[in-house]
């Protein structure tokens, strides 16, 4: 099936030399990680964190002793298949748009009465804690596999998020002028070996949201898309972003909403 | 005739509201957001969401600003490049090749200490084989352009300010910001200029 794939690609270039020079030289390493990663996601360590995930969902705890299964994440109190697809949305209870990680801490502090500061002190994987909320979006992020992304524009306040999203995107400071544009915003980029999806186009946006939350080679970890923005903003030089903060879910909205359509696969393995 | 004339009516007030009202400019609403969101951490302080004059112009201008406003600004980049004193721009290619590896400095997890970067971004060393592809290859720099003293300083005025020869550039100035050091610029020119270095050969 791959060879075949790779030669019918070669058949092409063969056939269309114009093709020759803007196609990129197959990247060796990429091409064994993408086998490796192949073969792992048959049996994906993600699926640990999404039952892990499922039981902290369902079980009573915090200050309030509450359970999770009333969690509004978009589609109604306790619907959590497909809700992950469907975000970032406008919450009219919390006044904002939020993306999936977001929801679920607006959820553990309304429902279960942790505080933010407690959720947000150490909120990324290490190599000897995963945070509930990492978990938890695994979980339910696993309950739109196969779906299509179908982040929503009809609130006026999810356009807005997406136009300030696109604003964040293309904003360039700090110590090295970057935005996220400056990596992401061409095709056939690569820093050192790594390949950089251009994220301002529809065809390739879907690599923002695909794979995520992933479970990371590098170190063994966890990671939701909250640690993605994080770190992309620590390559950029900038300050640090507020974890599920309304800047990083504008963000998101912009990134999903250019991947809307495609086909999401569920939790995955990354680099 | 009636819904006719009531639907072209309808259809100019449109055309119409869509003239009047250009789109809406949202990066006043983005910095102001991020300005709430983010904390200083480590050395990346607050001071970094501002934008100085070029990044602001870019910005606006989605990276090409009007010729004659992106001159000016390009010159006044230029004119405040400070040469080195002794007037040497080639250091020692061997020191330029490791800070040409290193990709680390001026993040919020590094305190001191900052390497190029160069070949995040660009092709740089025969031997090296991971590098980016952001920037141009730099392999064979001077065997390509020469060795004179006109592209010595082309080199280190482009590793010191990229900005001020493409003002919107995607480099990083170097020197500009204060990354690197005058030393460590002469090493880098040295890495791209030396006939002996190994990108010449």
């Amino acid at each position: 099936m791959r060879h075949a794939l790779v030669l019918g690609l070669a058949a092409a270039v063969a056939a269309a030399p114009w093709l020759q020079a803007s196609a990129q030289a197959p990247d060796p390493t990429a091409a064994e990680f993408d086998k490796f990663r192949e073969v792992l996601e048959q049996d994906n360590p993600a699926e640990l964190f999404e039952a892990k995930g499922e039981e902290l969902w369902r079980a009573r705890r915090g200050p309030k002793n509450a359970s999770l299964e009333q969690c509004d994440l978009g589609l109604g109190a306790g619907v959590v298949k497909g809700a992950y697809a469907r975000m970032p949305r406008y919450f009219a209870d919390a006044g904002r748009v939020m993306d999936a990680e977001a929801r679920i801490v607006h959820c553990m502090m309304t429902l279960q009465g942790f505080s933010y500061a407690e959720l947000a002190k150490q909120p990324f994987s290490n190599a000897s804690r995963t945070p509930d909320p990492v978990s938890l979006i695994t979980y339910v992020a696993a309950q739109s596999r196969g779906m299509k992304v179908a982040a929503p524009q009809d609130h006026p306040k999810e356009r807005d998020a997406y136009e300030t999203g696109k604003a964040i995107f293309f904003y360039r400071a700090g110590a090295f002028d970057f935005s996220c544009a400056s990596c992401h915003g061409a095709d056939d980029k690569r820093i050192r070996t790594q390949p950089l999806p251009n994220f301002t186009k529809p065809a390739k946006a879907i690599a923002a949201v695909q794979g995520w939350p992933g479970y990371r080679m590098t170190g063994g970890v966890m990671h939701s898309l909250q640690w993605r923005m994080n770190d992309c903003f620590r390559q950029q030089r900038f300050p640090e972003p507020a974890y599920a903060s309304e800047t990083l879910s504008a963000l998101l909205t912009y990134l999903t909403v250019n991947a809307n359509g495609h086909v999401y696969r569920g939790p995955g393995i990354k680099r | 005739m009636r819904l006719a004339s009531v639907v072209t009516l309808a259809g100019a007030a449109l055309l119409l509201a869509s003239c009047a009202t250009p789109p809406r400019d949202y990066r006043p609403d983005a910095l102001a957001l991020m300005k709430r969101d983010f904390h200083a951490k480590g050395i990346a302080g607050m001071d970094r969401l501002n934008e100085d004059a070029v990044q602001a112009a870019c910005n606006k201008y989605q990276d090409e600003p009007p010729q004659g406003f992106a001159e000016k600004l390009q010159n006044e980049q230029l004119a405040a490049i400070k040469w080195p004193a002794d007037g040497k721009l080639l250091g020692d290619w061997k020191a330029g090749e490791k800070i040409a590896q290193n990709g680390r400095g001026m993040s919020w997890a590094d305190k001191g200490g900052v390497g190029g970067s160069c070949y995040n971004c660009h092709q740089v060393g025969p031997r090296e084989s991971s590098f980016g592809t952001i920037g141009p290859s730099l392999y064979q720099f001077a065997k390509k352009r020469g060795y004179g003293a006109d592209i010595q300083r082309y080199a280190y005025g482009k590793i010191y300010n990229a900005k001020a020869y493409s003002l919107c550039s995607q480099m990083p100035r170097m020197g500009h910001v204060g990354a690197l050091t005058e030393q460590q610029m002469k090493d880098l020119t040295a890495l791209l200029m030396d006939p002996a270095s190994p990108v010449n050969q």
